[in-house]
């Protein structure tokens, strides 16, 4: 039986095999495309400085926003430091509770960005599984599936968000709301998205399913379950993580409208959205600040997924290659 | 050759499938919404309707027809891909329809290999080679020591002329006769006696599917392995089958041993085909073309499906559809015309 002695190192350590798979990655057209769009890497660069210093917001922004303690009313109304009565205490100014803008949009750009994440992993999930399905099974499933995809794609997604939103906060007791109210944001925000995943991944799913290695695995007695899971999932992923990224700007998005409209998450612990709302009502007795930054942010961010996403469309697309 | 035994079937040699009446239709009608609207009827598509075959353990057994006639079809029904409309597959005398239980069925599956047309599709391209070739050890949970299943698929790898490192690599990183190596690879794992290849070369250069026909001669005569073998490529077929069935349109019109196949061709279908072969030795022959066009197979010719190409064809083709019956020692021809002796004095004269 073979020569076990030189088998040994058949097996290549996990560390090995990363370093192999970046090196690959760095002389891959992917990697060039990328270098070559300054745009592109203006984005990434913009869209990780948003996400780390949202992450760090607790470590890096000058004050606690949630901390009441650290509030001072007679701050309030600050405009911002360069301005006449600026404090250079409060650079970007404060709002009206004396809460630090600079660090309420640190903090809240971290709700926003919680938010949009876990909706699309919500919404990714969701869909890839039911489009998967949908696509494998075939028959009366996969029209089930569908026509229910269908129904839903012909209303705006905004409103199938609030609907849910809506639906949720009713059905609730209203003990229970404060602390469950981003579970009923992601939700409401994940499952107006899921359709896109479902539709593309059912097609992909269509030719992948009559390939011939799918037909080795069915011969061999493989669980369909399994067959969708391991065989075709990983061979449909390419596009959905496209779908994904494109769709991440589109949850913030949502989350915001859902925020200022004020049925997302409660004014005490505020998302980018919530901001602009409450600042919204100054905006006029001319402390613009106030809501100003905060969506200033909220469409640099939205503006920088988005690029990188436009770019991860063409980019993993071969037919534009 | 010996015309004068009995019709003999192969009942008394070691049968290891036998496949009785086999029928698959399938539905291509309209939705039915399109059918009350525009009153079509229900079409149904006769990809196989009623072979009969045997393969002896050991022995490979070829169908070959152009492409259409349904050959595909049944190296789906037989590894159970498809489910028969109609008719009996017993392998190892075990009817495989009546396999209900899990551990019944995949003690069978474990016996039973494919080996796919296509070497770049047969592959999962997200997979490593040593993932690829140890499913089926671990789909039957063969072995369970993990350094038993990495010598054995080194093993395999070796066997079909790869190296044990080979393992570690995607199936992108290899040409296609490569790859339809690691397709034999796995297709072995599970320690098979029957093999059904579909069409295993048809997608390689003809200096690699030398390699890979010799590779698989070779296995079958160390493993003492059965193939059913797909093909439309008649020199592939003389080189591997020990028996050749021709199919046409769903239905076998000749079966017979490989070597009287081709020297003595019964049936008009089969002398049809092995015209076409290209030979050297023949350089200059005229060589007749395949008239006309498969039919249908959802609105068949009446009678012999062969009827509007033959060139021997009469009244009675048109009206009554000729069964498969023996003529000679082993040879079976569906056909009206081959009965008649001077038809048999022709042939003769043309081999």
């Amino acid at each position: 039986m073979g020569k076990p002695a030189s088998l040994q190192a058949v097996h290549i350590p996990l560390h090995r095999r990363a370093i192999d798979a970046l090196r690959r990655a760095a002389d891959g057209d992917v990697f060039y495309s990328f270098i070559h769009s300054p745009v592109t890497v203006a984005a990434t660069a913009v869209t990780l400085l948003i996400i780390l210093s949202a992450v760090l917001a607790p470590w890096i922004a000058p004050q606690d926003p949630f901390d009441m303690a650290s509030l001072d009313l007679m701050d309030a109304h600050t405009p911002p430091s360069w301005m006449a009565d600026g404090n250079p205490k409060y650079l970007l100014g404060t709002d009206d509770q004396g809460r630090d803008v600079l660090s309420t949009i640190l903090y809240g750009s971290r709700i926003s960005l919680e938010v949009g994440f876990l909706s699309v992993i919500f919404s990714m999930v969701l869909g890839v599984g039911l489009g998967i399905v949908s696509g494998y099974a075939g028959g009366w499933l996969d029209a089930v599936i569908m026509r229910i995809a269908e129904i839903q794609i012909s209303f705006p997604a905004i409103l199938i968000a609030l609907l849910t939103d809506g639906i949720l906060r009713t059905v609730i007791p209203e003990a229970r709301a404060e602390e469950l109210a981003l579970t009923v944001l992601i939700f409401s925000i994940g499952i107006s998205g899921w359709v896109q995943y479902a539709r593309t991944v059912r097609s992909s799913t269509m030719v992948e399913r009559n390939r011939e290695y799918v037909q080795a695995a069915r011969v061999i007695g493989i669980h369909p379950v399994k067959i969708m899971l391991r065989h075709i999932l990983p061979n449909v992923m390419g596009p959905v993580l496209v779908i994904a990224t494109i769709h991440l700007a589109v949850a913030i998005i949502t989350e915001a409208t859902l925020s200022f409209l004020g049925v997302g998450v409660p004014p005490t612990e505020p998302s980018l959205g919530t901001l602009i709302r409450i600042g919204n009502d100054y905006l006029f007795s001319g402390e613009w600040w106030i809501t100003i930054f905060p969506s200033a942010a909220l469409a640099i961010l939205v503006l920088a997924v988005n690029l990188l996403g436009d770019w991860m469309r063409d980019a993993l697309n071969p037919k534009l290659r | 050759m010996s015309t004068s035994g009995a019709p003999q079937t192969s009942g008394g040699k070691d049968i290891l499938l036998r496949v009785r009446g086999l029928k698959r239709y399938f539905d291509v009608s309209q939705p039915l919404l399109n059918r009350l609207l525009e009153g079509k009827p229900r079409q149904i598509l006769r990809a196989v309707s009623g072979i009969n075959f045997d393969i002896q353990r050991g022995h490979t057994f070829a169908l070959v027809g152009e492409s259409g006639c349904g050959k595909s079809t049944v190296a789906n029904l037989v590894v159970g891909l498809y489910r028969p409309t109609a008719g009996t597959i017993e392998f190892d005398g075990q009817d495989l329809a009546k396999l209900q239980r899990r551990s019944e069925l995949a003690a069978i599956r474990r016996k039973m290999a494919m080996i796919f047309q296509d070497p770049y599709a047969s592959l999962n391209p997200r997979w490593r080679v040593f993932n690829i070739i140890s499913e089926p050890i671990r789909a039957f949970g063969l072995l369970d020591d993990k350094q038993a299943i990495i010598d054995r698929t080194a093993q395999l790898l070796t066997q079909v002329g790869l190296s044990p490192q080979d393992g570690q690599k995607y199936p992108h990183e290899f040409s296609g006769g490569q790859r339809q190596r690691i397709s034999i690879a796995r297709a072995l794992a599970s320690d098979p006696q029957f093999i059904v290849c579909d069409e295993p070369t048809s997608a390689l250069d003809v200096s690699v599917q030398a390699q890979i026909l010799n590779l698989m001669s070779e296995l079958q005569q160390r493993l003492g392995l059965s193939y059913l073998f797909i093909s439309h490529d008649l020199a592939v077929v003389r080189h591997m089958a020990d028996r050749i069935g021709v199919m046409y349109l769903g239905r076998l019109c000749e079966s017979a041993p490989a070597d009287t196949l081709f020297e003595n061709p019964r049936h008009p279908y089969t002398r049809l085909l092995l015209d076409t072969i290209p030979d050297i030795e023949m350089t200059g022959r005229k060589r007749v073309p395949v008239a006309g066009e498969i039919p249908n197979p959802i609105d068949p010719p009446t009678g012999c499906a062969f009827h509007p190409r033959c060139p021997r064809v009469t009244d009675v083709c048109r009206r009554e559809r000729p069964h498969l019956r023996p003529v000679a020692d082993g040879i079976m021809v569906a056909c009206h015309a081959v009965d008649a002796p001077d038809h048999l004095s022709g042939s003769q004269a043309a081999g």
